[in-house]
């Protein structure tokens, strides 16, 4: 079976820090930021490289924050 | 903090999985972080996408959290009187039947102040759709209780609990729709985990492909957290919905073609 390999792209300063998406993440390579955004609030972004762009962060999210892509190697 | 590096070679256009859709504006929406609206906005958005109807969809606002629903469904949408978003598109579907027509409405709009448009839209089976938010609570006003709190659930107006001898019992409105000849599809969905927007997006689209085949109403609710509300965060309130809201509300079709689904 091909690999496959995920990345995300998060809109910033759209997330609402609702921390939805961190249960939905299969591999756990999502965390809120210790940052904010300029609402104030703790935005998610990736902790690791371990993205299989499975989209189900994207498809949780309530405000449509995160883009998906996903490319297969091998 | 080891954080995630940008691979420039994934994120290309080919690659795309997953994009908001383009019949959402770009407007942030007002709802509270984690909200059930703004998901299934979302989705709503993206049925309308993929069936490649934003030209020919009529959309009709509530009264209620998402009273400002034409701000970020960029389609035709008309604000309702409250609880009157049934009757509104009952005119509208008339007058051009060609066109989708759907309401959205909250459980204060649709069973409380809006249950006489509600059963009666649906017993004279109007050919639109009604998607349905029910979050058992008032929450645009402060979480006051609806008709769909559940027994023994503490809103601003039950601060003990809802005690069914003086408050009455929770309405499921969505099954009396169910029992009403006009109705063809009636369904109760979910929006906390991906599998449940999926299952609702598909109840969506399902919807709108019945109302185009002119087979009665549709109705799709969607049960929702309302976490400002129940004084929870957003992944506290999905799992209460979970433990509580879905043994009295259960997910699943309630009206199949036409007939109903035995349990």
């Amino acid at each position: 079976m091909a690999k496959v390999k995920g990345d995300i792209v998060v809109e910033i300063e759209r997330c609402k820090g609702c921390e939805v998406c961190l249960d939905a993440c299969p591999t756990k390579m999502i965390a809120m930021s210790p940052d904010v955004n300029s609402k104030g609030y703790h935005y998610m972004h990736k902790i690791k490289d371990d993205c299989i762009g499975c989209a189900n962060c994207a498809i949780v999210c309530p405000d449509g924050v995160i883009t998906v892509y996903k490319v297969k190697i091998g | 903090m080891e954080t995630g590096t940008v691979n420039s070679d994934i994120i290309r256009e080919e690659n795309l999985v997953y994009r908001k859709s383009r019949v959402l504006t770009d407007n942030i929406m007002h709802y509270c972080p984690g909200c059930g609206h703004g998901t299934t906005h979302r989705i709503i958005a993206e049925v309308i996408e993929e069936l490649d109807i934003q030209e020919e969809v009529i959309g009709i606002a509530p009264v209620g959290c998402s009273v400002l629903a034409y701000n970020y469904l960029d389609i035709d949408m008309q604000e309702a009187a409250h609880g009157r978003a049934p009757a509104l598109a009952t005119a509208i579907k008339r007058l051009m039947p060609s066109k989708y027509v759907f309401t959205y409405q909250g459980d204060g709009d649709l069973a409380a102040i809006g249950t006489s448009e509600t059963i009666h839209s649906a017993n004279r089976g109007e050919n639109i759709t009604i998607v349905f938010i029910n979050n058992g609570i008032y929450g645009m006003t402060g979480g006051q209780m609806a008709p769909t709190t559940l027994e023994g659930m503490k809103s601003s107006t039950s601060p003990y609990g809802r005690e069914v001898s003086l408050m009455g019992h929770p309405l499921k409105i969505t099954d009396l729709v169910a029992r009403l000849p006009g109705s063809y599809f009636v369904t109760r969905q979910a929006v906390h985990t991906p599998a449940n927007v999926r299952k609702t997006k598909k109840a969506i689209r399902t919807a709108f492909e019945l109302q185009r085949e002119k087979k009665g109403m549709t109705f799709v609710e969607v049960l929702s957290n309302c976490n400002s509300g129940w004084k929870m965060t957003p992944v506290q309130a999905n799992k209460w919905m979970v433990e509580n809201m879905f043994p009295f509300f259960p997910l699943g079709d309630i009206k199949v073609n036409g007939e109903l689904v035995s349990k």
